[in-house]
């Protein structure tokens, strides 16, 4: 057994940190794309839209029955051979459209179990005003069952945090394409992937925090 | 003016309100009573489409409605003539108490909110609960929370206002202060419906009675006539176990 190199370690950890804005930018951006996509899922699993109900249980079907990285490399590498426009499509890109389409059907899901956690008398009371259909999933419904919702989708925010290391392998230079690249070049591999498991650590650690902060406020109205 | 003909639902096999008709002028105080299961919620469900009737028709002032063929539009509008005071409140969980006041006012009626918000304080004013403006349900007792349901209905400023047991599920030291309320809406001559088991109350400003029995109603007059002198010997059986 070696000792670790410490001091290569410690150079490291402001070069990764320089991809942070990149892995964020992935994961924020496609946590939002997946949020509206989602919540357009889940509304439509719960008033079924005739004709469109199949499609949407399948779209979930497929996206939570397959694999990221599959849809991943689907998207990347297979979908440019048959859609000639697509061949202009940039790893990030790629990996924005993947953990979008991935994640909106797990969160269709919790979303969709949270709309109907919302009590009947919210949805009663909605309707005895004579909101339209989509005012009560706006005003009403929605924002209850995103309170529900809030711990199961930072969840997921999490998982897509990580998931980004994949873009990797669509030959993005995120955090983990340029730790590979160090550590190819050094040898130190043990170092290399410790530095930036930490770095994914301390960032998803942040977020935990920032989930019990989000909790206590979304509570908030709630408290006796 | 309201008018109900040959108002229909059936939850199965089961007839819930057998053909009702009933006439409501404006500014009446109507109290609907009778045992438990014979259609009185119903009734009032389906006065404002919560529970969709299987025929019949209702009209509320210019909104006529036929249960056969009502389409989304009409039910929408018969909906916003209409306001409805919950057994349970049903106070929307994620808004405070001048919110939930504002909410049909904006959403609905298209109202500014700075408009709506005016006569949300106005009718916090008059619930006595100017002090609970920023407060959410959850913060609010039972009589607090209804008194805030009934004032979200006031707001809207409906032809009819249904009431479905609005004392029901309160604690008891609540029931009084949800039925002066009740009576202050009587005064200004607000056309109301109201469920209720409170006799005393229907006694006091009920211009009629209608008595339920079996999805129809079977008896209909002035509380001192339908309360006081029953004829029909259900009603009469019904009265002795109430009071």
């Amino acid at each position: 057994m070696r000792a670790l190199d410490l001091d290569y370690m410690l150079g490291l950890v402001p070069v990764i940190l320089g991809y942070v804005p990149l892995t964020l930018f992935m994961a924020v951006a496609a946590m939002a794309l997946a949020l509206v996509l989602a919540s357009l899922l889940a509304v439509e699993r719960v008033i079924k839209v005739p004709g469109l109900d199949w499609l949407v249980v399948l779209f979930i079907s497929f996206f939570r029955g397959t694999p990221l990285l599959v849809q991943l490399f689907l998207f990347y590498y297979g979908l440019p051979q048959v859609l000639a426009f697509l061949t202009q499509i940039n790893g990030v890109t790629a990996a924005i459209m993947g953990l979008t389409l991935h994640f909106s059907a797990y969160m269709a899901e919790a979303i969709r179990a949270a709309i109907t956690g919302v009590d009947r008398s919210q949805w009663e009371a909605a309707q005895s005003i004579g909101m339209t259909q989509v005012q009560m999933m706006r005003r009403i419904i929605l924002p209850q069952a995103g309170r529900i919702a809030a711990p199961t989708l930072v969840n997921y925010f999490i998982d897509m945090i990580k998931g980004t290391s994949l873009a990797f392998t669509l030959g993005v230079t995120e955090m983990m394409g340029a730790t590979q690249k160090e550590a190819s070049g050094s040898f130190l591999y043990f170092e290399a992937f410790l530095v930036v498991a930490i770095i994914y650590w301390v960032m998803v650690e942040t977020l935990n925090q920032g989930q019990k902060r989000l909790e206590l406020r979304l509570n908030r109205a709630y408290a006796r | 003016m309201i008018r109900v003909r040959g108002l229909t639902k059936r939850f199965g096999a089961t007839t819930v309100l057998d053909g009702i008709d009933l006439d409501i002028a404006d500014g009446e105080r109507v109290v609907v009573i009778g045992p438990s299961g014979t259609g009185k919620s119903t009734l009032l469900r389906c006065l404002n489409f919560l529970d969709r009737p299987d025929a019949g028709s209702i009209e509320v002032g210019d909104v006529r409605v036929d249960a056969a063929k009502a389409g989304r539009r009409d039910i929408l509008a018969l909906r916003r003539a209409t306001a409805f005071v919950f057994q349970n409140y049903a106070l929307f969980a994620n808004m405070t108490a001048q919110e939930n006041i504002m909410e049909a006012l904006v959403t609905v009626q298209g109202r500014s909110r700075a408009e709506a918000g005016r006569i949300a304080r106005d009718v916090l004013a008059e619930t006595g609960l100017a002090d609970k403006a920023g407060s959410y349900p959850a913060a609010l007792s039972g009589g607090q929370q209804q008194r805030v349901g009934i004032g979200r209905a006031m707001a809207i400023g409906a032809e009819l206002m249904l009431f479905d047991e609005p004392t029901s599920a309160l604690d008891p030291e609540w029931v009084g202060e949800v039925l002066d309320l009740m009576r202050r809406v009587a005064e200004q001559r607000q056309t109301m419906l109201i469920v209720t088991h409170e006799m005393q109350f229907a006694r006091e400003i009920a211009d009629r009675v209608l008595f339920m029995e079996g999805g129809r109603i079977v008896e209909d007059g002035p509380p001192d006539r339908v309360l006081d002198a029953p004829e029909d010997p259900r009603l009469r059986q019904f009265l002795r176990r109430v009071s």
